[in-house]
């Protein structure tokens, strides 16, 4: 179990070595300087492609081939144009991402949270079993089943309409069932780190588990929560193999199977628009991911290793 | 199951502890939860009802008995006192049951199938669109007056037929004409008739619950002809019989109808096939060769994936490790980017950027030149390598930044006090500790990379197509594409062949994973 420390990331800037007093410049070149220099074609590597998105969405009317000059017009045409198109909703697109997302997130958490508490809080017949069933199902990706999901979903489909193809509420169940596998390992380490004699005063004082479970433990173990809720808010709204199977019609579709066909089906004319819709699309996922990235760093190295 | 809550080893509950605890947990529970519990069963138990109704009514037994017995179990669960990890556990394990374990098992059987287009359902469906798709005129047949009657979006046919008045539908067969049922149905017009000419010519009226003795039709909306199938269904000798040709279908055991000579009557049915998936991704030429280099381009697309991304991230978190350098932070949060960036959308983006003929990078990099960066099968792998490196190399910038800084410094001062120069400290004392700790994270990204189908289908779709492939696979598939191009992609869909695939890649996950539980000894760490 060897964890990697990184939440000590944004502190190594304390110890400062004060620069030597008038430095010729290239010592300052040997020692510093060339790294800055690397560090720059570094920025341009990793963010150009993001500026070059944003000057296309800005580009009214503009074609993949209109796009290359970076910034020459600046409009919010295309922004308006991708709401207004009846056959490609975008506005549906985006209102189904979040509200798949947000309830898989949640459900996941409370799923995950649930068998965290029993195997870290309990001890039963079975308990080491389940816990290395876990471990070892979730290896398995659910998009290598897709096929299966695909026929499992038109046959429950025949029967019940509301969870066959085409439904939304059939792929969060889709998506649920891998909730337990990846998350219950990532929750259950922490869950051991809130100690038990909490537990045990709130026993003492007369509540039950599950008074215990939803007005204390869940407070204590809500960093966790919160990190697995985004992992499964992040995973979820970029699937596009079994969300682009299940979902069939526009409306229904998400940001992924919806901005894919966009791009495959008019890739060259309507870029500008494209541009947007990938604007509009990343900008949620990335401000959350720069606001918690400290978090979700660790947890991503915390669920790999253990 | 027995339960007991978690307390100091050895420590035994006598009678009255039990009964003590027994009063505090009742008191600690209260009427509210109670009655949320009940009222959260009782909706549950009413869908369950609902469904395993609606199962029965529809004949699918074997839905109805699962629905049954899971409701079953999850009421016996909570309303039994005790079984207190069962209650915890239940909610989490049912979705994971059906949707990760028995659909896992699923495509193992699907792999033993002819399951794809034309072999979709069981034989009686395939006998029955058979008989219905087949449908021709009867020569020199007598037309019979009809009238189409609409009602919004439905259609129906109505007939005399020596002086009786029938009507039927597209679903309901032909049948005497009750004044009460046409209530809402009104005839349409010339006018109408016109502008909805198709609806009503793809209209056919079976004439009884029997395909075989066909359906009426019209084509002008005035007159309806009877049609019958060319095909005679001999439910004894399990023959098809062309009428035309003479040609027999016979159930050969392949899933369709078969003539003497080979010739097969679509749709056919699903049907077991044992490992004849297998042995054909094996044998068939056309197969093995797509499926070879597909497997070895997995192998080498993870590989160097892990690779480039490890040593650029390796790399930068040494260039960027320096306590004298400065604005470090803002080097690094720009490059961490791409990482935040939606994956599927990262490889669109790139995709238009490298297209042939207007992409940036050609237009303004390479001065107007044609460089076939994604359809060049080298040049598409290449791409394909640079894109997942532009969306990978951050992460391990991230955990060998982390790796770095955890290596105390006391280890590289006492080295550099034995004489080591910095190359040598590198080499032998912090690559090898940074290794140890990045190693289960390498194996992880490795599985990631190999199932990492949005990057390759979002820029290339996995092509170029490979030209001496018989399947719809290209230069840059990987086993997982390839398994969704198969199975969803195209005309031919063979979802038999498809899971035969992901077989394969269960396989390969499942080594790795043992690898790696090896390497992290997490099964050991279990207590």
């Amino acid at each position: 179990m060897s964890r990697l420390p990184l939440d000590a990331l944004p502190e190594i800037d304390t110890p400062r070595i004060p620069p030597a007093k008038r430095r010729g410049f290239a010592t300052w070149f040997a020692s510093t300087g060339w790294r800055h220099l690397i560090g720059v074609a570094l920025v341009i590597y990793a963010a150009f492609p993001l500026l070059y998105v944003l000057s296309a969405s800005l580009n009214p009317n503009g074609t993949l081939l209109s796009s290359n000059g970076l910034f020459s017009t600046v409009g919010f045409d295309s922004y308006v144009r991708l709401f207004d198109n009846p056959q490609r909703p975008f506005a549906a697109w985006f209102g189904n991402t979040l509200f798949i997302g947000l309830t898989t997130a949640a459900a996941s958490v409370f799923l995950g949270a649930l068998a965290a508490y029993s195997f870290s809080r309990m001890r039963f017949r079975g308990r080491r079993f389940g816990l290395v069933s876990l471990l070892v199902v979730q290896i398995f990706p659910q998009l290598l089943a897709v096929v299966a999901i695909f026929i499992l979903l038109t046959t429950l489909g025949d029967v019940f309409p509301a969870l066959g193809i085409d439904n939304q509420l059939a792929l969060i169940m889709v998506y649920l069932g891998g909730a337990l596998g990846v998350n219950t390992y990532l929750m259950y380490g922490f869950f051991n780190t809130v100690p038990v004699e909490i537990d045990e005063a709130a026993k003492i004082d007369g509540a039950g588990h599950a008074r215990i479970f939803f007005t204390i433990i869940l407070r204590l173990v809500a960093p966790i929560l919160a990190v697995v809720g985004l992992l499964s808010f992040i995973g979820t709204t970029s699937d596009f193999v079994i969300a682009s199977v299940v979902l069939v019609s526009p409306e229904n579709q998400t940001l992924a199977v919806g901005l894919y066909q966009y791009v495959s089906e008019e890739f060259t004319s309507n870029w500008s628009v494209f541009a947007a819709g990938a604007v509009l699309a990343a900008l949620p996922v990335m401000a959350l991911f720069l606001f918690l990235q400290k978090y979700i760093v660790g947890g991503l190295t915390a669920g790999s290793v253990k | 199951m027995t339960m007991t809550t978690r307390q100091a080893p050895g420590a035994k509950h006598t009678a009255r502890q039990r009964t003590a605890e027994r009063f505090a947990r009742q008191a600690g529970t209260g009427a509210g939860a109670l009655l949320a519990k009940i009222a959260l069963l009782a909706v549950l138990d009413a869908t369950a009802v609902f469904a395993v109704f609606t199962a029965l009514v529809r004949d699918s037994i074997l839905i109805a008995v699962v629905t049954g017995v899971l409701t079953l179990v999850i009421n016996v669960v909570y309303f039994k006192r005790g079984w207190l990890p069962a209650k915890y556990l239940i909610p989490g394990t049912v979705f994971l049951l059906v949707f990760q374990v028995f659909v896992i098992g699923y495509t193992g059987y699907i792999a033993f199938t002819n399951y794809g287009s034309g072999h979709n359902s069981d034989k009686d469906d395939a006998v029955m669109s058979l008989l219905q798709a087949t449908q021709q005129r009867v020569p020199d047949s007598a037309g019979v007056p009809a009238r189409i009657l609409a009602d919004g979006d439905d259609l129906a046919l109505l007939v005399e037929r020596e002086g009786q008045l029938l009507w039927g539908t597209s679903e309901s067969p032909l049948a005497p004409a009750d004044p009460a049922e046409l209530e809402g149905y009104t005839e349409l017009g010339f006018a109408d008739l016109l502008a909805r000419q198709q609806e009503v010519t793809s209209l056919r009226v079976a004439l009884s619950e029997d395909p075989a003795e066909g359906s009426l039709r019209t084509t002008d909306g005035r007159t309806a002809y009877p049609y019958t199938s060319t095909l005679i269904w001999d439910e004894a000798a399990d023959t098809m019989t062309d009428t035309s040709t003479g040609t027999v279908y016979s159930d050969t055991g392949v899933g369709a109808f078969t003539a003497a000579n080979g010739q097969q009557l679509m749709p056919g049915w699903s049907i077991n096939v044992g490992f004849d998936n297998f042995t054909r991704a094996v044998s068939d030429p056309s197969i093995r060769t797509s499926l070879l280099s597909v497997t070895a381009w997995t192998f080498i697309f993870a590989f160097l994936s892990v690779a480039t991304s490890f040593f650029l991230g390796l790399f930068l978190a040494i260039v960027f490790n320096d306590q004298r350098m400065r604005g470090r932070k803002i080097y690094r949060v720009l490059s961490i980017l791409p990482y935040a960036f939606p994956a599927f959308l990262g490889g669109l983006v790139w995709a238009g950027m490298l297209n042939r003929d207007f992409g940036f990078v050609n237009q303004m990099l390479f001065g107007g030149t044609s460089i076939p960066w994604l359809t060049d099968p080298w040049l598409a792998k290449f791409s394909v390598l640079w894109v997942n490196l532009w969306l990978g190399f951050p992460y391990m910038f991230l955990v060998c930044t982390g790796a770095l800084q955890s290596i105390p410094e006391e280890l590289s001062e006492a080295a550099k006090l034995d004489g080591a120069g910095p190359l040598a400290i590198f080499r032998l004392i912090k690559l090898p500790l940074l290794l140890v700790s990045v190693a289960p994270l390498l194996i992880s990204s490795f599985a990631f990379n190999f199932n990492n189908f949005n990057v390759i289908y979002m820029l290339t779709e996995g092509g170029p197509r490979l030209e001496t492939s018989g399947l719809n696979v290209g230069a840059t598939d990987i086993l997982i594409s390839m398994v969704y191009k198969v199975a969803f992609v195209g005309a031919q869909r063979d979802y038999g062949l498809a899971s035969a695939f992901s077989i394969i890649i269960f396989v390969v996950v499942a080594i790795i994973g043992i690898i790696s539980f090896k390497q992290t000894k997490a099964l050991e760490d279990l207590n």
